[in-house]
Parts: C-alpha cells; sequence; structure tokens
C-alpha cells in the first residue's frame, strides 16, 4: 500500500483569512458558548450561507471543537452550510421559503411552489418550510426575511428579482404612547414595594391564568415554585410560536408589545431574576427589530432599574417551542429536549432554576393585577374561565386572532367571531389546536374549547389554533400534512418520535391504512417519546382512526 | 465523612424496596432479576435515555420513564413487565431493527440483536429505510452507517470519556446522524483513532477493522496492561491460536476502561514478520561501521547460531574484556520497556559479573533531570500524587508536555475536568497542542526560556504576598535564597524574551497562587535541557512555595515516558543508586547489598547513557549489553553515538527486532514481547500492575528474564529463580517502599499502588502529606538563576530544531512502526513548520527539505502546522529513515546528565 505521508495536522485546519474576516464581524467571544447560534446568524446573514471553512474558524475563535459548531448549526434549518465559500457563488444570498404547513397547503402551496419554479427556472431554489405563522393570509412565501402574504408565483417572482427582502413594516404601540395611557405604572409599583410578591402570586392563581404556549399549567403556581428555589432563578420567554395554525404572539408582539414586557417585567421582579432571555422565533424578523429598539428605550428609560434582557433567536426549529429544548438553544445547542426530572423550575437555563412562560401569558398578567382576577376568570363558558386567543385559520370567512371566553365552541367561534363558514363550505372536522391537537370532526362542534374539555377524544387545545376544515376536505390530507410536519420538526433524539414519525408518513400515504401497526406506532410515541412533540404527533393520526375511518378503508 | 443518604422506599414490581437515592432504577431493575433491554445506556457513559428501549411505567405518570435515567422516589410504584411497558418496549425494538440491517457475522457483541432475540422480535412489520453508507477511510475503524442505531454512545464516549470531541450528532429527525468534525471522512478528520467509539457500540456500527476479517473462532483473553506509555492501562488481550487479534479496555485506576490508538490497535509488532526469532552471531568478516544495516542484508552480517553457541559466545567475550580491562571496561543499557524484574536481574547481572555500576537506561533520556531535582529538593523522585488526582484540583499546571499525544488517556481526565468546569488549565509550552483548547491560560513561550518565566511567576507570588507562609516556614528550609533569587524577575523585564505579557504572567502567578488546590504536570519540555534540573527546580519551589504539595489535589507530577521507567529506575538501573535510590557510593548501603548478592561490589557512581557513549568513542569502554535500548536511535547526535557503538569491541543486543543498534552487535539474543511474559510494571502513578503472558513468543525467541539468567549462568553466577514471582520478591526484599505488596495481591487486584511497605500494609496515593523524607523532614528551595541552552541560533543556523514524538509512534519507532494500523496512520518522518516560516523560507509547502546542524543533516517532508512557534522546527525522533537525533545536541544537563534535545540550532533548505 502507498504511504499517506501527513503534510498537516489531521483534520480541517483553519484558514487564516476566514479567521480574520470572523473575528472583524462578530469577535466571538469564547466565554459565550450561548452564543453560538447568534454568532451563526450574523453568518447566514451577511454571506447568505455558512461554509465549512467559517464553521471552522468560528470554532477555533470560540474555543469548540469543529463537532460542537456543526452539530448545532445543521440542526436549525435557517442555517444554510455550503462546502465552500466558492460553492454557488451565482446564487442569490438569501432564501426563498414557501411554506406548506395546514393552511398554506389547504390554499395551493404546492402549487405555488412549482410555480415559483417554474418561474425562477434556475437562478435561484425554494425550500418548503413550516408554518411561518401568517395562516390567515395563506398561502405564504418568505422571501429573505420579507413574508409575502397571499403569495402567487408571481408576486414572489417579482419580489426575489427586486430583492424586496426586508421585512414589512410593523406599527405597535410605541413606549411613549404606552407610557402616555398610563404603561408600566404596575412595575413602577413592583420597583417601588407597593405591591408584595406574595400578592401578586395570589391574584394570578385566583385569575386561574394559564400557561397560553399550550400546556396550560397554572401561571401563578408556576412562580409560586420557582421563587422557592435557593438558587436565583433566570426568566425565558416562549415566542418561538411554530405550532401550525398559531399566530397570536405574533399579534399581540406586532401591536401591544409593551404589554407584555411589563409583564415580563414583573414576573421578573417577583421571582427576583436579574436575567431575562426573549427566545423569538425567526421568523418573525419585523418583531425582533422591533423588540431590540423598544428594550434599548426601556434601559434608557428604567436605566439600571432594568433587569437585563437579551433577546434571542430561533433559528427555524419548531422544537425550540418545547421549553427544554428552548433552553438548549439559548445555551448555543442544539435544540434538543431535556429528560425530565430535573424540571426546568428547579434546573433549567444554565442550570438554574428557570421561569419559562409563553408569551401571551405574560401579556395578561398586567391587566389581571389592575382589573383584579376575577376580571379575567369571569369571562369563560360552559364553566371555564378566562379569556383564550384563537387563531383561526382555514374555511372561514374572518380568519385572524380571536379573543374570545375560554369554552366556547368551535361552532359559537366560527359564527359569532368568524362571521361563519366560507360560502359553499360546510362545517366537517377542525384542528381545535394545532398540528399537535389532533382533529375533531364536526359532530364536535359543540364541545368546549379549553385546557382539558377535549381529553375524552384525544384531543387537545393546546395554544388554540383552530384550522377549520370544510366538506371540501378530507382529515386524512392533513393528518399526513402533520405527520410531515412532525417529521421535519422532530429533534431526532429518541427512537419513537424519529423513527415513529417516518414510518408513520409512509404507512399514512397508502390508500387503506395498516391500523394496527399505526395504532402501535401511535401507542409507542405517545408512551415513549421523551417531549410533548413526540408524545402528541400521533394524534391527528389517531383522529382520523377514530374520527374519519370512512376516509381510510 | 460523607453523610449516608437515606435510603429511598419504593415498590419494584409490587416488591418494598429500599434503595440510595442516587441508585438507577435501571440498576436495581436488574439487581432484583428482572431483564429489561438497554441500548443507549452503558455504565462507563452518562445515561442519555434516548433509545427508550428500558421503559418502565411508574404508577400515576402519563408516560413511561427511561430506567436508565430515573432515580427512586419515595412511594414510587415501578413495572418493569406491564403489558403497555413491555410492548413500547418491544416496539421500540421492532422500530430501530427496521432501520438497520446487520447480516454481518461479526464476532462483536451486538446488543440489538441479542435483545431483540431476547424479546423474540422477527422481522420488523415496518418499512426500511437503510442509511447504506459506508466509511472506511480510518485504517482502523470502520463505520457502518447501516448498523447505527443512533444511540448516542459513541458520542458521549469521544466527547465525555475521551474529550476528543471528533463524533457530533449532527442534523435533524429522521436525518440526524453521527458525523465526524464537519462531517468528513472519519480517515479525513480530526479523529485520533482511540477506538472508545468502537468500544461503545452497541451494534456494528463503529467496528475495528481486525475484528471484521476475523472469522469465528474460541477467543481467549488474558488480563494484562499497555505495553506502551507510562499511563499503564489496563487492558485484554483477545487472543486466540496463539495471536492476539483485539484489545479491549479495562476498568483500570488509570484508565477506566479507556486506551488510545497506540493500545487499541498497536499489538500487531508482536506478528510481525520481523521479529528476531533466532539467536544472530555476526559474520567475522563483517566489520563494523557507523552506517546503518539495513533489516533486508541481515544475513549478510549475520548468521543464525544455537542458544548455548550464542550466550557462550557472549559470556566469553565479555569475561575476556573483564579480565583484559578490568570492570571499567564494561557497561549495561537496561530498558524502560521491559518489567520490573528484569530491570532488577539486568542490573544485578552487571553489577555483580561486571563488578561495575556502570548500568542505565533511557530514564537519562527523559526525566534524569527531573529526578535529580526531586531528590534533591524533596529527597524523593516520585510523582506526589496521581494523575486521578485532577478530580480534586482547582488549578492544573501543564508544562513542556503534550500529554493528549504522549500520555493519551491520562490526556482525558486531565480534560474532563476542565470541560466540567471543575478546574482551569494552564498551559505552557513553545507548541500550541490541542489542550490549548481547553485552556484558561496558554502560554507560547519561547523554548529555552523556563526558568524566566517560572522566576517571574514566583516573583509575582512573592511580590504580591499569596505565597503560603506557614508551609513555607513548617516545612521548608531555605526559602531567602529563593526569594532574593527570584527578586530581579520582574514580569516586565522577561517579558520581551520569554514571549509572554507581563500581564498574562501575573495572572497566572495569582491564578496558582490564590487557589486552595493545584496540581503541576510536567514533560520532556522541561527535563531535556542543559538546564533541565534548573527548569524542574522551578517547578518544584512553585509548588512549595504556595504550598501546593503534600495534600489531595495538590503536588507535581513529571509526567512519565514508558511503561516502566518509573519500575526500572526505582529497581536500580541507574548508575549511581540501587535499588530504590540506594546510593552506590554510601559505605552502609553498598554493604547491605553486599551481604545481600553475596559479593563485593564497585563503590564507584558508574558512567550514564551518554557517557558509555563517549567511553566507547574514546575506546575505554570495550564490552557492552544492552537489553531493549536502540541508543542508535535514542541518543543524541547520533553520527557520534553510531560511531562509538562502531568501536566497541564487543556487544550484545537482546532486542525482539532487528534494531539499529542491533547491526553494531556481536551477538543477537532474539527476546519476548511485552504480551509473551509475566512481569511486574510502574506505571507514571507508582501503580505496580501485573502484566499477564497472553501469547509465547516466535521461533526460538524466549523470555528476558531467561535470557538474562543464561548469561549470568555462563558469567559464573549462581542464580536460582524458578519464577518471575521469586524475583519479584528478592526485589521487594531492596525496595522497601513496595515492601508489603505481594505477588497474590497483585494477582488479584492487577494494580497496587506504592509506597506499600511491609509495615503499613497500605497504599499512599499522596506523599508528602506530613513530612519529606529528607534529613530534617523539610523541603528545601534550590533556586534557579536563567541560563540559555547549550547552542543558540544564529545566522548561519538561525532556527531552533526541537525534537518529540507523535501519537501513533513510541520511542524509536522499533515497535510502532511495525504495527499496521500506526504505521499507516504515520507513515513517513516530517518536519514540522509555521506556515509563515514556510512563507518567508520561500519554500513549496509540501516539498521536502533538508535539516542541517553542526552535527549532521537529515531529509524529509515539510508539514505546515500552525501550532508550531515561529522561527522552530518540531520533529519526532522515531524515524529511522530520518533520525531527528542526527541533528541534536549532545550537551548535557550537569546535574542529570539528560542532553538537550528539546533545543539546538538548525538551517532548513530545499532537498536536492
Amino acid at each position: 500500500m502507498a504511504k499517506k505521508v501527513r503534510l498537516k495536522p489531521r483534520g480541517r485546519q483553519t484558514d487564516s483569512r476566514d479567521k480574520n474576516i470572523l473575528s472583524d464581524l462578530i469577535n466571538p467571544d469564547p466565554n459565550r458558548r450561548d452564543l453560538l447560534i447568534e454568532y451563526l446568524h450574523v453568518i447566514q446573514d451577511k454571506f447568505g450561507r455558512i461554509s465549512k471553512s467559517q464553521i471552522t474558524a468560528l470554532a477555533e475563535l470560540m474555543k469548540l471543537s469543529m463537532s460542537e459548531v456543526y452539530e448545532t448549526a445543521s440542526f436549525y434549518h435557517h442555517f444554510e452550510i455550503i462546502e465552500s465559500s466558492e460553492e454557488e457563488k451565482n446564487q442569490p444570498q438569501f432564501q426563498v421559503r414557501v411554506c406548506d404547513s395546514l393552511t398554506c397547503q389547504m390554499y395551493g402551496s404546492s402549487k405555488l411552489k412549482k410555480g415559483i419554479d417554474l418561474l425562477s427556472g434556475s437562478n435561484y431554489k425554494t425550500h418548503n418550510v413550516s408554518c411561518v405563522g401568517r395562516c390567515d393570509k395563506a398561502p405564504v412565501a418568505v422571501v429573505g426575511k420579507n413574508t409575502i402574504e397571499y403569495a402567487t408565483p408571481t408576486n414572489v417572482d417579482r419580489a426575489v428579482k427586486n430583492k424586496e427582502i426586508k421585512p414589512a413594516q410593523i406599527n405597535p404601540i410605541s413606549l411613549d404612547d404606552y407610557l402616555k395611557s398610563g404603561g408600566y405604572s404596575t412595575f413602577k409599583k413592583c420597583l417601588a414595594n407597593k405591591l408584595h410578591r406574595n400578592d401578586i402570586i395570589e391574584i394570578l392563581k385566583n385569575s386561574n391564568l394559564k400557561g397560553l404556549g399550550g400546556a396550560g399549567f397554572p401561571a401563578g403556581l408556576k412562580w409560586e415554585i420557582v421563587s422557592k428555589q435557593k438558587k436565583s432563578p433566570l426568566l425565558v420567554v416562549n415566542i418561538d410560536e411554530g405550532e401550525p395554525g398559531t399566530f397570536k404572539d405574533k399579534y399581540y408582539l406586532e401591536t401591544e408589545p409593551h404589554t407584555f414586557l411589563e409583564g415580563m417585567m414583573i414576573a421578573s421582579w417577583v421571582i427576583k431574576s436579574k436575567h431575562n432571555y426573549i427566545y423569538l422565533r425567526d421568523e418573525y424578523h419585523a418583531c425582533l427589530d422591533m423588540l431590540h429598539s423598544e428594550i434599548d428605550k426601556l434601559s434608557r428609560y428604567f436605566g439600571a432599574e432594568l433587569p437585563i434582557i437579551e433577546i434571542r433567536r430561533g433559528a427555524g426549529a419548531y422544537i425550540c417551542g418545547e421549553e427544554s429544548a428552548m433552553i438548549e438553544s439559548i445555551e448555543g445547542k442544539r435544540g434538543m429536549p431535556r429528560q425530565r426530572p430535573p424540571y426546568i423550575a428547579e434546573r433549567g437555563l444554565f442550570a438554574k432554576p428557570t421561569l419559562a412562560h409563553n408569551m401571551e401569558t405574560l401579556y395578561w398578567v398586567r391587566d389581571i393585577i389592575e382589573k383584579g382576577s376575577d376580571w379575567f376568570a369571569n369571562h369563560g363558558r360552559r364553566g371555564s374561565k378566562g379569556l383564550r386567543s384563537f387563531s383561526v385559520s382555514g374555511r372561514v370567512k374572518n380568519p385572524g386572532v380571536h379573543l374570545a371566553p375560554a369554552g366556547i365552541s368551535v361552532m359559537e367561534l366560527i359564527d359569532e367571531y368568524c362571521g361563519g363558514m366560507l360560502d359553499g363550505h360546510k362545517l366537517y372536522g377542525f384542528f381545535p389546536g394545532g398540528a399537535s391537537g389532533g382533529i375533531l370532526s364536526a359532530e364536535h362542534k359543540d364541545e368546549p374549547l379549553d385546557f382539558g374539555t377535549l381529553n375524552k377524544t384525544g384531543c387537545f387545545i393546546g395554544s388554540a389554533a383552530i384550522i377549520v376544515l370544510s366538506d371540501k376536505d378530507k382529515a386524512r390530507d392533513y393528518a399526513l400534512n402533520a405527520m410531515k410536519f412532525f417529521v421535519r420538526e422532530s429533534c431526532g433524539q429518541c427512537t419513537p418520535c424519529r423513527v415513529g414519525t417516518e414510518k408513520a408518513t409512509m404507512l399514512m400515504q397508502s390508500k387503506s391504512w395498516d391500523k394496527n401497526l399505526l395504532k402501535d406506532i401511535s401507542t409507542v410515541m405517545r408512551d415513549a417519546s421523551i417531549c410533548g412533540l413526540g408524545q402528541a404527533a400521533a394524534n391527528p393520526l389517531d383522529s382520523v382512526l377514530k374520527f374519519f375511518k370512512h376516509e381510510i378503508e | 465523612m460523607i453523610k449516608e443518604k437515606t435510603p429511598i422506599k419504593f415498590t419494584l414490581n409490587g416488591k418494598e424496596i429500599a434503595a440510595s437515592p442516587d441508585s438507577r432504577l435501571l440498576d436495581i431493575i436488574e439487581t432484583e432479576g428482572f431483564q429489561i433491554p438497554h441500548l443507549c445506556f452503558n455504565s462507563n457513559y452518562r445515561a442519555d435515555g434516548n433509545c427508550r428501549s428500558c421503559v418502565v411505567e411508574i404508577s400515576g405518570e402519563k408516560t413511561l420513564a427511561p430506567s436508565c435515567c430515573r432515580r427512586p422516589e419515595n412511594g414510587m410504584e415501578v413495572y418493569t413487565h406491564s403489558e403497555r411497558a413491555e410492548s413500547a418496549r418491544k416496539m421500540v425494538l421492532e422500530m430501530l431493527g427496521s432501520d438497520t440491517k446487520s447480516d454481518q457475522a461479526t464476532k462483536k457483541n451486538h446488543e440489538l440483536r441479542d435483545w431483540s432475540e431476547k424479546l423474540e422480535i422477527k422481522n420488523s412489520r415496518l418499512p426500511t429505510n437503510i442509511d447504506k453508507r459506508i466509511d472506511d477511510s480510518n485504517p482502523a475503524i470502520a463505520v457502518n452507517y447501516e448498523e447505527c442505531i443512533k444511540c448516542t454512545r459513541c458520542i458521549r464516549a469521544c466527547r465525555e470519556a475521551q474529550a476528543n470531541d471528533v463524533i457530533g450528532f449532527a442534523f435533524r429527525g429522521k436525518e440526524s446522524r453521527i458525523v465526524f468534525d464537519l462531517d468528513d471522512n472519519m480517515g479525513a478528520s480530526t479523529c485520533v483513532s482511540c477506538g472508545e467509539c468502537v468500544q461503545a457500540c452497541p451494534t456494528n456500527a463503529l467496528i475495528s477493522k481486525t475484528e471484521l476479517t476475523q472469522k469465528k473462532q474460541k477467543v481467549e483473553k488474558t488480563n494484562s496492561v499497555c505495553p506502551y506509555c507510562g499511563v499503564g492501562c489496563l487492558l485484554t488481550f483477545n487472543t486466540s491460536n496463539n495471536k492476539i487479534f483485539s484489545v479491549t479496555g479495562r476498568d483500570g485506576p488509570s484508565n477506566q476502561s479507556r486506551l488510545c490508538v497506540k493500545g487499541r490497535y498497536g499489538f500487531d509488532y508482536i506478528h510481525h514478520k520481523d521479529r528476531l526469532t533466532s539467536p544472530l552471531i555476526r559474520r567475522p568478516e563483517a566489520r563494523k561501521t557507523k552506517e546503518i544495516i539495513p533489516q533486508e542484508s541481515i544475513n549478510d552480517t549475520f548468521r543464525v547460531g544455537t542458544w548455548d553457541e550464542a550466550l557462550d559466545i557472549a559470556a566469553e567475550n565479555l569475561k575476556n574484556i573483564y579480565s583484559k580491562y578490568g570492570s571499567k571496561a564494561l557497561a549495561g543499557l537496561g530498558c524502560a520497556k521491559g518489567s520490573n524484574e528484569e530491570a532488577y536481574l539486568f542490573q544485578k547481572l552487571i553489577r555483580t559479573a561486571f563488578k561495575t555500576n556502570n548500568v542505565d537506561h533511557c530514564t537519562r533520556l527523559c526525566h534524569a533531570s527531573s529526578v535529580s531535582a526531586m531528590l534533591e529538593m524533596l529527597g524523593s523522585a516520585a510523582v506526589s500524587n496521581q494523575v486521578s488526582d485532577v478530580k480534586n484540583t482547582e488549578v492544573i499546571i501543564v508544562i513542556g508536555a503534550k500529554p493528549s499525544v504522549n500520555h493519551p488517556v491520562a490526556a482525558t481526565f486531565i480534560k474532563n475536568v476542565i470541560k466540567d468546569s471543575k478546574a482551569d488549565l494552564i498551559l505552557m509550552d513553545p507548541y500550541r497542542s490541542d489542550l490549548a483548547r481547553h485552556s484558561k491560560y496558554y502560554l507560547q513561550f519561547r523554548p529555552d526560556t523556563d526558568v524566566l518565566l517560572l522566576n517571574a511567576i514566583m516573583h509575582t507570588i512573592i511580590k504580591e504576598g499569596i505565597h503560603d507562609t506557614d508551609f513555607i516556614e513548617q516545612r521548608t528550609e531555605e526559602f531567602d535564597k529563593l526569594k532574593e533569587c527570584v527578586k530581579e524577575y520582574e514580569p516586565e523585564k522577561i517579558s520581551a524574551i520569554c514571549g509572554i505579557d507581563p500581564e498574562t504572567i501575573k495572572n497566572v502567578a495569582r491564578l496558582y497562587g490564590k487557589a486552595k488546590r493545584a496540581l503541576i504536570f510536567w514533560g520532556m519540555g522541561v527535563s531535556q535541557h542543559t538546564h533541565g534540573t534548573d527548569n524542574a527546580r522551578c517547578l518544584i519551589s512553585l509548588a512549595l512555595l504556595c504550598g501546593h504539595i503534600g495534600k489531595e489535589g495538590s503536588g507535581i507530577h513529571p509526567l512519565r515516558g514508558q511503561n516502566n521507567v518509573q519500575g526500572a529506575s526505582d529497581s536500580g538501573l541507574i548508575p549511581m543508586v540501587y535499588p530504590n535510590y540506594q546510593s552506590v557510593t554510601d559505605h552502609g548501603v553498598r554493604k547491605k547489598f553486599e551481604k545481600l548478592w553475596g559479593q563485593e561490589l564497585d563503590s564507584n557512581v558508574g558512567l550514564t547513557v551518554i557517557e558509555i557513549a563517549e567511553k566507547a568513542f574514546e575506546k575505554k569502554l570495550k564490552g557492552l549489553y544492552i537489553m531493549g535500548e536502540n541508543p542508535a536511535m535514542s541518543d543524541p547526535n547520533l553520527n557520534f553515538t553510531r560511531e562509538a557503538l562502531s568501536r566497541l569491541d564487543f556487544m550484545v543486543v537482546q532486542d525482539i527486532f532487528f534494531t539499529e543498534t542491533a547491526g553494531f552487535a556481536d551477538i543477537i539474543l532474539p527476546a519476548s514481547a511485552f504480551a509473551e511474559k509475566d512481569g511486574t510494571f510502574t506505571n507514571t502513578d507508582r501503580r505496580v500492575q501485573l502484566g499477564r503472558k497472553a501469547v509465547d513468543p516466535p521461533g526460538e525467541a524466549k523470555q528476558d528474564i531467561w535470557i538474562i539468567q543464561e548469561l549470568a549462568k555462563r558469567l559464573g553466577l549462581d542464580w536460582q529463580y524458578t519464577s518471575v514471582e521469586d524475583v519479584f520478591n528478592e526485589l521487594r526484599q531492596t525496595n522497601e517502599t513496595i515492601g508489603g505488596i505481594t505477588w497474590n495481591m497483585l494477582n488479584e487486584k492487577d494494580s497496587v499502588t506504592y509506597p506499600y511497605t511491609s509495615n503499613s500494609k497500605q497504599s499512599e496515593p499522596i506523599l508528602f502529606s506530613e513530612s519529606f523524607p529528607t534529613r530534617s523532614g523539610k523541603a528545601t528551595f534550590v533556586p534557579a538563576k536563567f541560563q540559555k541552552a547549550n547552542e543558540l541560533p544564529d545566522k548561519e543556523f538561525p532556527f531552533v530544531f526541537i525534537t518529540g514524538r507523535h501519537l501513533e509512534h513510541w520511542h524509536t519507532g522499533s515497535m510502532t512502526s511495525r504495527s499496521e494500523v500506526l504505521n499507516e496512520l504515520e507513515p513517513e518522518p516530517t518536519v514540522s513548520l509555521n506556515p509563515e516560516d514556510i512563507k518567508e523560507l520561500n519554500i513549496n509547502a509540501s516539498s521536502r527539505v533538508s535539516i542541517i546542524s553542526r552535527r549532521g543533516r537529515l531529509d524529509a517532508n515539510l508539514r505546515i502546522d500552525p501550532n508550531v512557534q515561529k522561527n522552530t522546527i518540531f520533529m519526532a525522533f522515531c524515524f529511522a529513515d530520518s533520525a531527528a537525533n542526527l541533528i541534536t545536541n549532545e550537551a548535557m544537563d550537569p546535574f542529570g546528565k539528560i542532553p538537550e534535545f528539546k533545543y539546538c540550532a538548525a538551517k532548513i533548505l530545499p532537498a536536492n
């Protein structure tokens, strides 16, 4: 055998040019591994791609191993890794993404993609992506950071050619206006110790405010548990809104960011957290810039009294909406959920006790404290308490975010808030809680929609994303779409979810389903997956087996 | 004392159990006699709970729980065999089986297949999707993705155990899979081929190629020790038909089942066709010159003889020299690779048959200077703390050492504590090794300036008053001398010379000085200088100054190079001392040994390695007996050494290969390799460990103990050792520090730390906790002033030439260059140069160059290595084709008599 002389040390070596470029561009801090994803964003934003040579250099600058950087970068779909920067030089420095999740599929996303591909020739490539949170304006495509609602091949192609890649302007209530209308007076009372921490916790408990990200855990109780931990806690806000069909957080963020920020700061004060993290899904580009500038203003306004607030960008991973995966992601790692116990309230971000909240939950805190727990709890129908922000999309006349009493039925929601079904469409079924909440048939039209009320059907309302199907739709098509979504979004860590989602997708494509085998897959996913994604991913599949049997026989 | 935790009471399948809160459900389940599968869990690594094959049902919990990750809680009701739990586990195995393929009848344990068989899972009902790629780019290891179940055991092995950080878990969901670096081929990655991933893998996804080709046959296992470096990893030789085909790491105190590439894949040298299998006798017409005789021309120079013939000729010639020229004309060079028993017998033979103390071995070339400084200042030359003590420390200094190359498994334990943020690392070395990435401070100081740098650190510590005055007062002497000496070494003053900015020097001084516990590890970057003893003195002073010695997590540790360099030294293979460092010039000591050995002994200190060569060159030394050493490669200034060897009247070489040195011999005796004999070996941690015979020596090759005895007999010595154990028992009479260790104890425990005296009957892992073994019981500060190296770069020879080692090769390469895997990984000599130097020299980056010093020249390929400091050349000394020691300087440290391998002047030219 010919001997191969080793003419350099083992493995890839850093290119000093890349090292210099990255030093100038990001000047990475080797003691801040948690910023790895932020650094990757800077490279991706600047070059439109991340080359392996850049990863090698970044690893050296951050004193990380190459594999640590690579496994993180390759986990997130918004990072496009290429072999060398010479490659694909002529490609545009931004991505063109077409949403293919539930509502967009309903509104012709596959035709849209084909149409764009036809127009683009080979000048640019399109990628399918999961829900980008504009389901009320489906179908949707994203050019760079510019989200195009009611997308057509023509308007997408025009945006690409004109390099219209900036996010559309949003016009939220500014800090000045918020202050003028009495904003932050409750937080100021906290700072002045005019309110008591325990009282606030009591108010929250009595209000019946629950975690509105989908888990429905009582907020007051959560604050209490975290407050009792010995180590000083951290606060993490989850705005990784990614459940297909959900866009309520975006709605509140784009309109009233300070109501949420005040809630966050009150929570931070109550649990005595000095460091808050806001994890924002990368698709909400306009919100990112807005949050940065509003928080800058806040820190000028409050000075040292404001806790440290760090905004972290997600990078295209639904799983990071799962709180422990989000924590991993904030730590700069792959978004893989953690085993529990320990619960994150005891040992969360950076191994510290952590209060993690969905953004909307915090949004209600100020009003509940100011107006009293009863004000919130008195809303509700059929025995449920409180308000729910339903993201409604699909076959209704007025899709959008509709604030309605908890316990409302889907029929009431459609009729009272959404202007009824689209003309010529009849209610056939609906997703009560995004892709993971399962699918109910029209016979469930009068069931109350709230946490726990749908247990007997195997479904849940989760983030209250209602996708309405009509007699023009087949449930199995959407169950398959949901399962494909979970294949794409499963982190790949545990066997039931990684293998189960994929196998189920394969089996669900045949005309008549192997019901026993699919049932076995769904059972092991539900029973033995590490996190909620895997445990719930089979819900739409189970729903079809239960409520839409006629479609699969 | 750790308080016993209150046991947890819970029920398992209805039975009440009390268990520690830290215990693992899976372990309890197995102890209770229930069998459930587990694949991603392996007790050597952190439980990850990803495969879900060990899930159990816990009452009141919505989902099943992975028993590998869960701990018992009071009142918990656990059911292992509920229908739900059983069917989930079966389904998980079915799922894993559906995406993997394993028709290959490989001999490795296949945990997925075994569990699937146990649970009677036949063909998977699921559609399959098999990743068919195979990566066989690594010479030692094959990656079969079609067998990978993504359990990440290999990642935990690579990242969390070995801390090599090569394997990662990339991509997402069904696309997720293990990758090497940036999804590179394993062979093109930074992988160091330690094989831990193979040992960890529960299927055949990662498999040693030697196992792939192995047909099914009866396997025998022999528990033994690794033959390579001083770390002393315990391992198992897997043999069949008198052949080793693989090696498995064993849970030894120094390795916890880990091995490095040499230990795991470097075993095949013992079956190499080049093995000497019969005694060789030099043909009378074969003249000796300084030229090396190549392996192919053995028969031109030597003829095969019988053992009797060879031994008779050897004895007769040595006796003749003795009677004609006296003891002074004879010497012996023993070996740090052999056992304690071999070392002991060898020095006894030289001292009793030749009646001279002219006996030395390669410790002279490694840590002689460290030893002289330690004996002088502390009264003992042993490491004060073991490597495993890193888990108890706050700050670790590694200076003049590349442990991840030369003590790879020890390095993993250092990296483990750094990665777990349990300690900070300060690395000081002109070469930027991979430890730099893990260090809090990396000081790439200029070669030769150790004393400057260390004195400046001590200067800062004293100036800022962070030295340990109580310790200095109670445990040391002559502090004033040190204080006076380091006064002038202000960081600002010396900064420009050693190339480290003053603030860094001060920060390092503060970090080390203020730590509650700190350890110093050093290697030959410290010792192999003409001021090697001074370098070591500074390090010892630094430890004494801060009281960082004599307690858990605090101490000093010169990393011993070869597997038994500690033991060979302890056993008296040194010209100044008998076993256990008892001086040959001490009348009382000598009388004791004269009584034991039954004859009069030489009262003069003998010759050291380099002095032996010098005397041979001057033709004052006539006869030499060499066991296992290879001075024609390992000595400095080889042109001189080889000439010297050629001038000897008579030389016997006992070795397993025809080494470069053997070519100068008159008689060559074919000896046994490590795995062919029993014996004790002492690692760098002072652990005496038992090596056991796994296979027979080839042909007529004999065990070294037998050879030494046969020669002794013919030299008129009446030795009656019937076993290795006999020799060990005599050895421990002469060395009280191991006096309490018995052969049976070693057989039972495999590894015993000394001191373990016949009185104390217990090991002392930490030395000097009460006092130092000096007359006063105190340690002495010995200050050192900065001195320059013997030969400095100048206009003609502008570069500093530094020698060292490669991960894959050991010593002079006589063994490792005959290992297929190791040789394929690192086959050819190269000289490493910084890319900026290459640019300035205007030479082609992948060209051949000539290295020239005042003593010699060599040609080799250029290796671009940004880790090499500018203006220095690095070269490993293991390649016979381009022997680095042709260039090196034989100038010696006056105390340790160690040559300056780490510094001489050289120039580089494009090769012709």
